[in-house]
């Protein structure tokens, strides 16, 4: 069959609607999962997805007793196409929730056009400080963390720790100086030096030559994706393992530990979440991720999953009439569902208040390596920003 | 600043360079030889990588996975020439321009399919896996001067196989006149086949070697490859001479401007100043060399006989 891409999309879009108009009679929820599922990050979407749809899947394919519809989209990490396919969810399949979202770039672009639209936002992974204070809206939630919060967890770290001298590196763009931000918010000790690297950077043998010259205790970093596998793998080989303790957020975790390997062992990362935390739904969650897609999950499958228990909680308690928004918030702001990570609540500013803990690469007794809680670093932990926000 | 740290700085440089020599060969020749804009060149590098986390898992070696991946890239470099190259010789270079890009889209997802989105890794062969102790607290991992000594290799072996071998004259006399080539009777199609088969095998060859240090992933040889055009056109277009003294010239310029840039930008400016421009300015030095070079030699360095 040949056609053009046009009359293809005409196609297809009216098969979804003969699709959807045969579920219809049961009213179904529908939600809109906005996903990096394609370029080098891929992998992170992926996660996020396959957490979301799990959850869905153990509700016997239900949000809070509704039949549920997802639609899942891939943003390409380009904030104009994510809005482009946001206003598709919104105009085209009248979705009641948009979910998701991996990058902060592309969650800057959405917030707008979505809770402008009087849709629910409920956020997957990206938390940038503008949503998190004086940007903040009464249709966005946070099922993930504020982006500083993670960088902190390692300042404050380094600080209890007593480090007096300290190297910190990360890319040349916004989220790498808010990393590095994040970091001196709680450590207070001497920075010998700060080096930004290239987006997307490949050797840092020439970096690394000068973190052993500075002869820091301890080496900070922000190095998210394939650059942070490079990382891990070089300041391994360097020999830099055994002498400067690794410190890092969004560097190592469960995405890109299979490529690091044991290279990785005993690195530290800051997070809300660990595959082996220690709370029963998160147990179960584990296992029945494993056991339906073979790989480890990484924090951003478990924000995934707890958003659509999120979303399924606002459903049964509005008993499914979300048209009657201020119920629906109303719902949502309760948080009344069994987080994986244990503690949760939302904020005034509609962020989780939770607890953050240091975790460290280990391994795990059937030899797979995967990040392990090594202590609590913050208990209920609210962000920076919630202050700047005016709802209360 | 100590010398010790600059010599290692520019061991470094060197090594980086000869990374993006091998890849920078292997697209100089194609694009000098049968005039043909290969952006799917960067693939092609990460191909080779994936060939050889296969290769190597399957076989369990290092050593014997690395002429297995090789051999498959060099049937999937043919491949490639058959399918969508061949049809583009002797048209415009856009066309080939939009072509390659889409081969760049097509393999980009297809690796995601077959070997997934997420990073994978190629083990380090066991007798490299050492280090040398350069200096205080830092080690030089054996495999990355293994990877300097097979780059140089392959500079001499390239040297060789152009200059002195029937082959290689072929190959610069497609260069110079392909039309007068194929009237004197040589398979001028075949020629060119062979020729962009071994650019695939050699792209394949620097991702392969690249994959013990580098993450493997989707995209990876996307930002080698501009670097590796920027190579080709300081050193001229279609010289391996060229590609081979200007690859160490951008990976000594790259590396020392990361190194040493902000630090120098610190004696005349503030220190935030320094720490704002530094990385910014280390970013360009590279583009700056190309334009400096291409205002004096707008050819290129060793510009190959018209």
């Amino acid at each position: 069959m040949r056609c053009g891409v046009q009359s293809c999309r005409a196609g297809l879009a009216a098969l979804a609607i003969a699709v959807s108009a045969g579920v219809a009679a049961a009213d179904p929820v529908k939600v809109g999962l906005v996903a990096t599922l394609s370029g080098p990050s891929a992998v992170l979407g992926q996660h996020m997805r396959d957490g979301f749809l799990l959850a869905v899947k153990e509700m016997g394919g239900t949000l809070g007793g509704q039949p549920a519809e997802v639609v899942v989209v891939d943003d390409e990490l380009k904030p104009d196409v994510a809005v482009q396919k946001v206003k598709g969810l919104i105009e085209r399949d009248k979705v009641d929730f948009v979910a998701g979202v991996v990058f902060s770039n592309v969650m800057g672009a959405v917030v707008k056009p979505v809770t402008g639209a009087e849709t629910f936002l409920i956020s997957g992974n990206a938390g940038p400080s503008t949503i998190a204070g004086a940007g903040c809206s009464p249709f966005f939630f946070s099922a993930s963390y504020q982006n500083d919060q993670n960088h902190e967890v390692l300042g404050q770290y380094a600080q209890a720790k007593g480090y007096k001298k300290v190297v910190l590196m990360a890319p040349n763009y916004q989220a790498g100086k808010d990393a590095l931000a994040g970091f001196k918010r709680y450590y207070k000790g001497e920075v010998a030096d700060e080096i930004y690297t290239q987006l997307g950077q490949l050797d840092f043998s020439a970096e690394l030559a000068k973190v052993a010259a500075a002869k820091p205790d301890a080496f900070f970093t922000f190095m998210p994706g394939g650059m942070g596998v490079n990382l891990v793998k070089q300041y391994r080989q360097a020999g830099l393992a055994e002498t400067v303790p690794f410190l890092s957020a969004f560097t190592v975790d469960e995405t890109t530990l299979p490529a690091t390997g044991e290279a990785a062992l005993g690195f530290y990362s800051g997070a809300a979440w660990a595959p082996d935390l220690d709370v029963p739904a998160n147990k179960a969650f584990v296992a029945a991720f494993e056991k339906e897609y073979g790989y480890i999950p990484a924090l951003y499958a478990a924000q995934g999953y707890d958003a659509a228990k999120l979303i399924a909680s606002a459903v049964k308690a509005t008993g499914g009439k979300l048209t009657d928004k201020d119920a629906v918030r109303a719902a949502l702001k309760k948080a009344d569902f069994a987080s994986v990570r244990g503690n949760f609540k939302f904020n005034t500013n509609q962020f989780p208040i939770q607890d953050f803990y240091l975790v460290k690469v280990g391994k795990r007794p059937d030899g797979k390596v995967e990040t392990m809680i090594a202590e609590k670093v913050f208990a209920e932990d609210g962000d920076a920003y919630a202050d700047k926000c005016p709802m209360k | 600043m100590s010398t010790t740290l600059v010599l290692v700085q520019v061991l470094n440089g060197l090594q980086l360079g000869i990374l993006l020599f091998l890849v920078a060969a292997g697209l100089t020749l194609v694009f000098g030889v049968m005039d043909v804009i290969n952006l799917a060149h960067g693939v092609q590098y990460m191909l080779g990588a994936y060939l050889m986390v296969t290769a190597s898992a399957v076989t369990g070696s290092f050593w014997l996975g690395l002429p297995l991946a090789l051999a498959a890239a060099l049937v999937l470099g043919l491949v490639l020439e058959w399918l969508v190259i061949r049809p583009l010789y002797g048209r415009d270079h856009l066309e080939q321009v939009l072509a390659t890009f889409g081969v760049i889209l097509f393999v980009n997802e297809g690796v995601k399919l077959v070997w997934g989105a997420g990073p994978r890794a190629i083990p380090m062969p066991e007798a490299l896996s050492g280090s040398i102790r350069l200096m205080d607290g830092l080690n030089y991992p054996v495999y990355r001067l293994a990877l300097v000594a097979a780059g140089l290799a392959v500079a001499g072996l390239l040297y060789v196989l152009v200059t002195r071998t029937r082959a290689g004259m072929l190959v610069r006399a497609g260069a110079s006149n392909a039309p007068m080539v194929s009237a004197l009777g040589v398979d001028i199609g075949a020629l060119f086949a062979k020729v962009f088969a071994f650019g695939a095998m050699l792209a394949a060859f620097a991702g392969a070697m690249a994959g013990p240090i580098l993450s493997v992933e989707p995209g990876m040889g996307d930002g080698l490859l501009i670097l590796a055009f920027v190579v080709i056109v300081i050193g001229g277009i279609g010289s391996i001479r060229g590609a081979f003294v200007a690859a160490l010239l951008v990976g000594l310029i790259d590396t020392l401007g990361r190194s040493f840039l902000t630090d120098l930008l610190k004696l005349v400016l503030s220190a935030s100043a320094a720490t704002q421009a530094g990385p910014a300015l280390a970013s360009m030095t590279v583009y700056l060399l190309m334009a400096g070079i291409l205002i004096f030699r707008p050819r290129g360095l060793f510009p190959a006989p018209a």
